[in-house]
């Protein structure tokens, strides 16, 4: 009899143990997590940076500001475009918490903008994430507060109408909702973000190109460019690492149409988070990436030299300007890479 | 006991304007017209042109339904800094140290020196901003006359510079989203550039203008919801016909105006004024 008994609280424990596993891993949990203390202004960064790690911390309240901008810069070499922003770069900026934070996200619509903006941020789960609740007219803010609730790379970006034009002016982003306890700690971190851009030049002033909506339908783009700008991972703007360490890249696709073969030549992909989820897949050459998703790849730098970063829809990378390198510093390894000088 | 009822009376106009269709429009009509009643009449000698009106095919909708619009008098250009100034003089209740912000929001009349007095450097040609849907319809019954309705808005915005519809021409729906792409154009004078078939100044080169009922359109602000705005989005969208490039203009004021509330003042919102007609050209 007493047997019997343990044997069935063992049985209900393990039954038990393994609901709670099953909603640990699933949405209740992050629904459930308390988030502590008065809410903080959440440390924000441009590309190719990236805020630092949660690590071990418990869930908090965040205030994240942006601020939306229409702006003339630079898109490729001598070349003016009338780009929209989150905070005044392509892409917006990166907000990292962890799951079971609370963010109030607060929007302001520049003064001297134009038009209306918003934000759906692939983070939220409910109505719009977001878009409707931050609509703000040119000179106006809007707010509203949501739970991350699962783990993951999500992109974010401008759903005003008409929304393809939005998004191809550059209004993008990605936030990070971490894991309990962190990722992985790694030695570099880099954020990275995939757009095509369709211009023409502007009627109402010379020398300024924007956007061109027939070649948007078309989805034949001008330019396939990394965090908006050709160039903007080459030369000075190179990424850099040293021999031995590992490098996570957080690479997003704005869009707003083409989707992104992100490769890394020279390297293999030790870790993929598949489409900025989850689920960790290994030894990757290529990995897809949508256009509206992200992927985080990682991979330790054992040789040195420099690395080239491409979308491998190659005419992309070598036509439209979807090329940005990574140089790694440091000793030679043989064992691993070894030329033969002629 | 009066106190009380000003507050009543306040949150049912609070309420009021948090509402978004058309009927309650019509009831905020009358409040304001309450409001406006001591409006002391001021001179405009702002040229009117005729519109005719007819049926035309609105942006918003089922591509079936035409809409009927009548015959119109609308002033050439938009209201300007010095007619606004001078509205403001007449009637201090709309000065921006006496407006009620119900009626206008904090950026009312914003960079005025004074009162009295137009921002530094303002051009007195250029068209009044930051003015709220209220203050544009006192001005405009102070010259006896009301704002445009939507449709009569669209209808001649239909135009270009030689045709009463250009709807059809690539061109004309590709210069409009250039000239909406320029910034802080509303500091310009007004009827510098070409007029409209009509001959209407400034249609899309200056600013955006209120409408009477400017938040008539069920739209939501995210546009991708619900069946109605996923017709107008995704033809917009997936457009390669020359009538759905407009749409990529016309979403970009339906944008504007469902994004705004009878209070709200913007750099870049101003108006210009309609009147009745009877006669009919036709």
């Amino acid at each position: 009899m007493t047997n019997k008994l343990i044997m069935l609280s063992l049985i209900m424990t393990v039954i038990l143990g393994a609901c709670k596993n099953g909603t640990e891993s699933g949405h209740v949990s992050g629904v459930n997590m308390i988030a502590d203390g008065e809410p903080q202004v959440a440390e924000v960064t441009g590309a190719p940076n990236v805020p630092a790690p949660v690590g071990n911390r418990g869930p908090k309240k965040w205030i994240v500001n942006l601020e939306t901008t229409e702006i003339e810069g630079i898109i490729a070499d001598s070349t003016s475009y009338t780009f929209w922003t989150f905070n005044n770069t392509v892409p917006g900026s990166f907000i990292r918490v962890r799951v079971g934070d609370e963010v109030t996200l607060n929007l302001k619509n520049a003064a001297n903008s134009v038009l209306p903006h918003n934000i759906d941020l692939h983070a939220v789960t409910g109505p719009g994430g977001g878009a409707e609740a931050t609509t703000a007219a040119p000179g106006k803010e809007a707010s509203f507060t949501f739970k991350a609730i699962n783990p993951g790379l999500y992109v974010y970006h401008c759903a005003a109408p008409p929304v393809p034009m939005h998004i191809g002016n550059g209004m993008y982003g990605l936030i990070l909702v971490e894991p309990e306890g962190g990722l992985p700690k790694v030695d570099r971190e880099y954020y990275i973000m995939q757009g095509d851009f369709y211009t023409k030049a502007s009627t109402a002033k010379k020398g300024l190109y924007e956007f061109d909506n027939d070649k948007a339908v078309a989805e034949n783009p001008d330019y396939v460019l990394f965090n908006g700008k050709k160039g903007s991972l080459l030369g000075a703007n190179m990424l850099t690492a040293k021999v031995g360490e590992t490098v996570r890249l957080f690479v997003g696709n704005g869009g707003p149409n083409l989707t992104s073969s992100f490769h890394v030549i020279g390297e293999i992909f030790d870790n993929v988070y598949l489409e900025g989820g989850s689920k960790v897949s290994h030894n990757i050459q290529t990995t897809m990436i949508p256009a509206g998703g992200s992927a985080i790849v990682e991979f330790k730098c054992e040789v040195p030299g420099e690395f080239v970063l491409v979308d491998h829809s190659l005419s992309r990378a070598f036509n439209k300007g979807a090329i940005g390198k990574l140089k790694v510093t440091g000793d030679a390894n043989p064992k691993v890479f070894k030329a033969d000088h002629k | 006991m009066l106190h009380t009822l000003n507050r009543y009376t306040f949150i049912l106009i609070v309420f009021l304007l948090s509402c978004n269709n058309q009927n309650e429009m019509q009831v905020n009509n009358s409040l304001s017209n309450t409001n406006v009643t001591t409006i002391q009449h001021t001179f405009s000698n702002t040229k009117m042109v005729y519109i005719p009106g007819g049926e035309y095919k609105p942006f918003y909708g089922s591509d079936s339904v035409l809409t009927k619009v009548a015959p119109y008098l609308l002033d050439e250009r938009a209201v300007t800094n010095s007619e606004f100034l001078a509205f403001v003089k007449a009637n201090p209740q709309w000065q921006r140290s006496n407006v009620k912000r119900i009626f206008a929001d904090s950026t009312y009349l914003k960079d005025w020196q004074s009162d009295t007095e137009l921002p530094k450097n303002a051009n007195p040609d250029a068209p009044i901003c930051y003015v709220s849907w209220f203050a544009a319809k006192a001005y405009a019954q102070s010259v006896a006359k009301r704002l445009p309705t939507l449709d009569e808005w669209e209808f001649m915005a239909m135009a270009d510079e030689t045709s009463p519809n250009a709807r059809n021409k690539p061109s004309y729906s590709d210069d409009i989203i250039s000239l909406y792409l320029i910034k802080e154009r509303q500091y310009n004078a007004v009827k510098q550039t070409k007029p409209n078939y009509w001959g209407v100044y400034n249609v899309f080169d200056l600013i955006w203008e209120w409408t009477d009922d400017f938040n008539s359109i069920l739209t939501t602000n995210d546009s991708r919801t619900g069946q109605y705005e996923d017709q107008s989005l995704f033809c917009a969208g997936s457009a390669t016909s020359s009538t759905d490039v407009l749409n990529y203009a016309a979403f970009m004021r339906f944008a504007l105006r469902t994004s705004v509330k009878a209070n709200y003042t913007i750099a870049n919102l101003g108006f210009r004024c309609a009147k009745d007609t009877i006669i009919n050209k036709k």
